[in-house]
This record gives C-alpha cells, sequence and structure tokens, in this order.
C-alpha cells in the first residue's frame, strides 16, 4: 500500500500536463464545435457531413489517431518549416481535440433542433437579427445541453490522454505504460487511478456546471466554472511556474532496458545539474524519428535497428562498417549524433525452453526451420513487420504454424505457459537465464549486430557541457551487468523501479 | 399632389406609384402578392390596402392563406411575386429585424422566453434597440393586459396560459409600435379568458389607435372585435365586408356558411332559454 501512494504521490508532473493537455485539447475542440454546429443547425447538409465526419473520427481507435498525427505534421513541415513538432504535446493535442468534437457536436446540433419552435418564431417576430437570436436565445437555451456534451467529451478526453505518453507526450499514461512495460502493478495502479480520479472530479464539476445552467442558478455555475479554472490555474503553475530551465528530454522505447539506460543518464545529468525529462513508451520508429527532429535530445538505440529500419539495408556488414556507416548516415541526413557504444549488444534472437530445446535438439535457428510448421512463434508488437525478421525467415525458410504478438514481458510468460514455443527474445534480457532459456545459434548471420548507441539531437550535437557530461557512460556497461538490472525490473517478485535500477547499475559499472 | 394628410403618418410616393397605392389612410398596401409553396399556391395573387386604424380580421379555414398573408407584412414570409407596402416602403427593402422591431407581433404558441422572467420577456423589444424599460414602463404594460405588477419577477412556467398570453400582448406593445399583427392569438385560451383577453385587445386599440391585423379561423370572435372581415379560401379573398354587413346576409357562400355556425349557435342558445323560461 506504501509503494502505492507513493507511487501516486510522485505523479505530480505528469497529473498537471495530463490536466494540461486535457483541457486544451476539449477547448480547441468546443472552439471548433460550437461554429460548426450553429452552422450545421442552419443547414442540413453541412450538419449532416460535420456529423459524419466527427463519427467517423470516432471509429478510429485513440491510438492510431495520436500515432497518425506523427506523419501528418511531419508532410506538414514542408508547409510550416522545420520548427512544426511532430511528437509531444502539439499532435496530441490535434488527435484528443478531434476526438472531443464529436460529443459537443452531436449535443449542440441536437439542443438547436430541439429548441422549441415558437420561441424561435418570437425571436424573429420581436424583430432580433440572428446574431441577437443565437446570443440572447439559442446559446442560453442549449447551453445545459452542450455542457452535457462537453461533460462526455472531457471524461473521453482525460482517459484517452493517457495514451498521448506513446508519442511522447508527458501524461497519466507514462506510470501506465511503464508498468505495463515492466510488470509493475503497482505503478499501472497508480496510473489509472489517478486519471480515473480526474475524470470523476471533471465530470462532478461539469455536472455542478450543467446544473446551474438548466436550473438557472447563476452561483452554481460560476462556483463550478471557477473550480476548474483553479485546477488549470494549478497545473498551468505546477507545469511552468518553476521557471523555465534548460530541460534535456531523454527518450526510451517501451522495455525495461531502455527505462533503466533512460534513467542512468538522467540521473548523471541531473547530478550535473540538468533539469531532465522522460519521454517513456515511444515506439521504435518514432523513438528514432523524436530524437533526429529534435523533440527528444538523448536516445538509446541499436545499430542493427538503424541498419534495417531507418536506412531500409538489407545486407549485413561487419560490426566496426555498420557502426561507421550509422555515424555517418545519422550526420548526414539529419545531423545527429551518435555519441558511441554503451558497451553491450542486445540482438534479436530466437529463445526456446531448455526443455524443449533438448527433447526437439535444437542449436540453430535451422534446426528450428524443420519442426517451425507445427510450432508457435511469439514476437513483440513490432517483430513480424520488421526487416529483420524477414530477413531471418527467408534465410532460414522458417513458416510456424502461428505467429504471435504479445508485449515484450508477456512473451517470455507465453514461452512459459507454453502458449509460444519460440520468442523473438533480446540477448541483454535477464529472463534469459532465469528461465532458462536457449538463444538458437544464426550460422547464417541473418540477425544484424545490435550495438546499443546513444543518439543525441542535432539541436545539441554541438552541446560541448552536455557531451562531456554524456561520454563517462561511453563503453562502460557490459552485457552481463544489463542482463542485472533488467532482470531486477523484470522479474515477478522482489522488482526494483527502473530509477532503482538504474542506480545499482551504475554502482556496479562504476559510475 | 397636395394631398390632405389625415393622418400623422409621412408617406412618400415614389416614381411608378399611383396615387390610390399610397392613399394617406392606407397603411399597408399588398399588391398583386402571390405564395407559392412548391406546388402549393398559399397566397394566389390580390391587391388590398388597410387603412391605418382599423381592426382587420383574416378569417378562413386551416390552409387558406390568412397566415401566410399576414406574415408577409413583417418579413416572417416573403411574397414569390408582388409587393407588400407597409408605411409607404417596400418591406422586402428593410432590413426584417428593424421592420419588425416596429410592428408587434402576438401569435397562438405565444413564444415566451423560458430563460427570461416577466419584466425581461416585455422588455425584449426595446432591449434589441439598446435601451432598457423602466419598471414604472413594465407596470404600466403588465396593468395594460390586467396583470398584477408583481408578476414582473415571476418565470414565464410559473404562469397560466392566458396569463402568459397577456404578457405576450404587453410585450408586442412595448415597443409603441404602429401595427399590431395576431395570428390566432386566443386559439389556446380557455372560452373565458379568450373573450375577456379578446375584449381587452380592442379597447387597447382604440386607446392606441393601433392598426391591427388578426387572423383567426372563429368567424363569431371576427364579428365581435373587427370593423372589417376579410374571408380567405384557396388562397383568394372571397369577401370584404363589415360584421354589419356580414351578418346582413353579404359576403357570398362561403363567408355565409361561417357566419352560419356562430349564428345557429346563438339562435339554438336563445331558443333554449326562451323554452326554458316558458317551463
Amino acid at each position: 500500500m506504501n509503494g502505492f501512494w507513493n507511487a501516486l504521490m510522485g505523479l505530480g508532473p505528469q497529473l498537471s500536463a495530463h490536466v494540461l493537455l486535457s483541457a486544451s485539447a476539449i477547448a480547441l475542440g468546443i472552439l471548433v464545435a460550437l461554429p460548426l454546429a450553429v452552422w450545421a443547425s442552419r443547414s442540413p447538409p453541412v450538419a449532416r457531413v460535420t456529423l459524419g465526419f466527427a463519427s467517423l473520427v470516432q471509429t478510429i481507435p485513440a491510438l492510431a489517431l495520436l500515432a497518425l498525427f506523427f506523419p501528418i505534421l511531419l508532410s506538414l513541415r514542408a508547409v510550416f518549416g522545420e520548427g512544426l513538432p511532430t511528437l509531444g504535446f502539439l499532435p496530441a493535442l490535434l488527435a484528443l481535440a478531434l476526438y472531443a468534437l464529436l460529443p459537443i457536436l452531436r449535443n449542440a446540433v441536437t439542443a438547436q433542433a430541439n429548441l422549441d419552435p415558437g420561441v424561435l418564431e418570437a425571436a424573429d417576430g420581436v424583430g432580433m437579427t440572428k446574431w441577437q437570436k443565437l446570443k440572447l436565445i439559442e446559446a442560453p437555451l442549449s447551453a445545459p445541453f452542450i455542457m452535457a456534451g462537453i461533460r462526455t467529451a472531457s471524461v473521453w478526453t482525460i482517459g484517452a490522454a493517457t495514451l498521448a505518453t506513446t508519442i511522447g507526450q508527458p501524461s497519466l499514461g507514462d506510470p501506465i505504460f511503464a508498468g505495463l512495460q515492466t510488470q509493475n502493478w503497482v505503478l499501472v495502479l497508480a496510473g489509472c487511478f489517478a486519471s480515473a480520479g480526474l475524470a470523476l472530479i471533471t465530470d462532478a464539476l461539469l455536472g455542478l456546471i450543467e446544473r446551474g445552467m438548466a436550473s438557472r442558478k447563476r452561483g452554481l455555475a460560476i462556483g463550478g466554472m471557477a473550480a476548474v479554472a483553479l485546477g488549470i490555474a494549478a497545473a498551468l503553475f505546477a507545469q511552468f511556474g518553476g521557471g523555465e530551465r534548460d530541460r534535456i528530454l531523454i527518450g526510451a522505447k517501451g522495455f525495461s532496458e531502455q527505462y533503466v539506460l533512460a534513467r542512468l543518464i538522467g540521473q548523471r545529468l541531473k547530478a550535473k545539474g540538468y533539469a531532465v525529462e522522460y519521454r517513456d513508451g515511444l515506439g521504435s520508429a518514432v523513438a528514432h524519428s523524436a530524437v533526429s527532429s529534435g523533440d527528444i535530445d538523448l536516445l538509446v538505440d541499436y545499430t542493427g535497428t538503424i541498419w534495417a529500419n531507418q536506412m531500409k539495408r538489407s545486407d549485413n556488414p561487419a560490426r566496426e562498417q555498420m557502426y561507421a556507416e550509422i555515424s555517418e548516415w545519422e550526420q548526414q541526413t539529419s545531423g545527429t549524433k551518435v555519441l558511441g557504444r554503451m558497451g553491450f549488444e542486445n540482438a534479436y534472437g530466437l529463445a526456446v525452453r531448455r526443455d524443449v530445446a533438448d527433447a526437439r535438439n535444437l542449436n540453430s535457428i535451422a534446426d528450428l526451420a524443420n519442426i517451425a510448421p507445427q510450432l508457435t512463434i511469439g514476437g513483440d508488437p513490432e517483430f513480424f513487420e520488421r526487416p529483420e525478421w524477414i530477413a531471418v525467415r527467408d534465410a532460414y525458410g522458417l513458416r510456424f504454424g502461428q505467429n504471435r504478438n504479445f508485449a515484450p514481458t508477456f512473451m517470455y510468460n507465453a514461452l512459459r505457459s507454453g502458449e509460444a514455443d519460440a520468442i523473438s527474445a533480446y540477448t541483454s534480457d535477464g529472463r534469459i537465464a532465469a528461465d532458462n532459456l536457449v538463444v538458437l545459434d544464426d550460422p547464417a548471420g541473418a540477425f544484424p549486430n545490435y550495438d546499443a548507441i546513444l543518439l543525441v539531437s542535432p539541436d545539441r550535437a554541438e552541446d560541448a557541457a552536455l557531451l562531456s557530461a554524456l561520454t563517462p557512460v561511453i563503453d562502460t556497461i557490459d552485457v552481463d551487468a544489463m542482463r542485472e538490472a533488467n532482470y531486477a525490473v523484470d522479474r515477478d517478485t522482489d522488482k526494483l523501479t527502473p530509477d532503482e535500477a538504474a542506480r545499482m547499475l551504475a554502482t556496479r559499472v562504476g559510475l | 399632389m397636395a394631398l390632405p394628410l389625415a393622418f400623422p403618418r409621412v408617406v412618400s410616393i415614389k416614381r411608378g406609384e399611383t396615387i390610390s397605392d399610397t392613399l394617406p389612410d392606407s397603411v399597408i398596401h399588398f399588391r398583386a402578392v402571390t405564395r407559392h409553396f412548391d406546388d402549393v399556391i398559399a397566397v394566389g395573387g390580390f391587391s388590398l390596402s388597410v387603412a391605418a386604424g382599423s381592426f382587420v380580421a383574416l378569417v378562413g379555414a386551416s390552409g387558406s392563406g390568412k397566415s401566410t398573408l399576414m406574415k408577409m407584412v413583417n418579413g416572417l414570409e416573403q411574397p414569390t411575386t408582388g409587393q407588400v407596402m407597409f408605411a409607404g416602403e417596400d418591406v422586402s427593402t428593410q432590413p426584417p429585424a428593424k421592420l419588425r422591431r416596429r410592428i408587434g407581433y402576438v401569435f397562438q404558441s405565444i413564444g415566451l422566453f423560458p430563460h427570461m422572467n416577466v419584466a425581461e420577456n416585455i422588455g425584449i423589444g426595446p432591449r434589441l434597440s439598446g435601451q432598457r424599460l423602466s419598471d414604472g414602463r413594465v407596470r404600466e404594460l403588465l396593468e395594460l393586459v390586467e396583470l398584477d405588477a408583481d408578476m414582473a419577477s415571476r418565470m414565464p412556467d410559473e404562469l397560466s396560459g392566458g396569463q402568459r398570453q397577456r404578457v405576450g400582448v404587453a410585450r408586442a406593445l412595448a415597443n409603441y409600435p404602429e401595427l399590431l399583427l395576431m395570428d390566432e392569438p386566443f386559439g389556446a385560451l380557455d372560452p373565458i379568458t379568450r373573450d375577456a383577453l379578446g375584449g381587452r385587445v380592442r379597447e387597447l386599440h382604440d386607446k392606441f389607435g393601433l392598426t391591427t391585423i388578426m387572423v383567426t379561423h372563429d368567424m363569431a370572435e371576427a364579428l365581435l372585435l373587427a370593423d372589417r372581415v376579410l374571408v380567405m379560401d384557396a388562397g383568394l379573398i372571397v369577401a370584404d365586408e363589415t360584421p354589419a354587413a356580414l351578418l346582413a346576409g353579404k359576403g357570398g357562400e362561403i363567408a355565409q356558411g361561417l357566419v352560419a355556425v356562430p349564428r345557429a349557435q346563438a339562435d339554438k342558445l336563445a331558443r333554449m332559454e326562451r323554452e326554458g323560461s316558458r317551463s
């Protein structure tokens, strides 16, 4: 219980970011929906098109909608220049505002359609202009219904805003995603509790305003509005009140090693007086684009990943040559600096349980190919789309009976429970030893090299102070140390938080 | 061109108009007006003048076009062809909101604004032109429609149907209108309220020298209140008579059909009364 409260109390920055994001998205939604609703109430074709569009948007899963804004904003850079952020607040704001549109629009249009025709005729009859009619009659009479729509939109938005974490916008999704990846249920619970609590409080306050409007009790409506404004002001103060310091944004993809390494680097920078923020749970492609576009400052990435996914290369050169070419390519294409190797490799490998390996006499991927049609292979959500898998599959002629996707942590559970017979394991993963797994040999050399490397965004590439603060972590972490730290976070009992594991790792490697 | 101006209203005569169109005592003139709704002809094309200070009843069955004709005056309906002149000007050339503020409008569903109290409802017309009704003026208007002054702070949903329509009439009078348009104003009221409010409106009409057009399907009401009755049928005016002339049998078959109903009722009641007193 103590851990839960500690986790909850530590969510201040995420809560304020969540409040500001949700409030901005709802405000933008209102700003767009209300004029549209007025237009729609005067023109049935407009009503059909706008409501149809808003309903269509609702059918897109929130996660996909958030992700879609990345390529959209990226292509808009052609118009608005390179300064246009493609990750973080802006895309989250746009996606959530779109999401908030429907309930507000629908309620506003319905309210307008249900206005008493006698009252509207009287408004014309006494000589109101269109604007006076809207201001004096239609708006006040529709207000309680519109408020109900805003309430619905707010509850949806606050819930969906947790997904903004995946596109690099801090929110109450941070603890949920981090907890999910590291199987830290206390963290997940704290995030859910905070986000649900925020939604309930908002709903109650907006309900107060709605009732005040419906029963024409001005005090009630104004009191509710004041409470909402106060909450937003507090969030604003928490977010910006401390004075904007030079913040270093450290990105992490959605698995334990990334969380631990981000904290390891963050702790060092904090000790040097930097303000540090983490952007956790980024997708592989999003994370790389984020660092090369400057939306985040630092990222630990892997040579093989960049080679196959970003550079679209299918050849497999020697380790040194690949590293040199990647450094060159990053420098040429975006100005991103490859500062150096972390010191270990986290390769993809195909792993099976030792008892299965013994029973089936499996030593290499080539052995696996013969019996693959009878087996199920599990991979992380990206794995079966990645060029590395396609290369391995084609090199060995792998045809598995079934391909299944799991979140990285659940992949090992699936292997243990027999739901998968082979998985796409990570070689730095502590569970390989802990779960007594065998990583099959790759005699054809189909999997590329996956040295962990530290990337510095183009904006920070010339920042000598920052680079000198980072240099000590280069080439210090061997794969055993990394495995131990990963396992400390991933194991089922006696788990460490990524922060704690990072401290342990730093001590072990002498940082 | 030196016409004796019997009424203190300024009448301008424009090029192309005949003098009879703008006779100083005609405040409204319909010139060859028609109104089509797709295939349906609501108003079939005729000219008509309404004298200043007259109380005109437009009587006819549902769908005879009487409401449509009246609403062309304050721009709630537009003629398909033809022109409607009000106080010497074509109504289609004026901003509708400005035009309507000079014209009182009372209609069956009343349309009190549910979020405004009685005083705010009555004061809405002046408010639209940036003025505020004084409490004294609100009291005076409430008095005119025989309501207590303490009604001013009530909300519409706290009033009876009759009280609401009284507020509706007060609202129509608040801006000192030149013209009062009423569309089935008493249609939803109980007979006693209906009679009382009808009589009151006629008194106010006389008191303020208003010009009034009242649409009704009730010939008895028209005969009792108006000094000119127009009977409409299928978009045309089939009779244009005084109440006395109608009661004397003029106006043709359709008009007499409408007059026959209240007359038969009155005769029957009178007979019942006689027979009752005999027994």
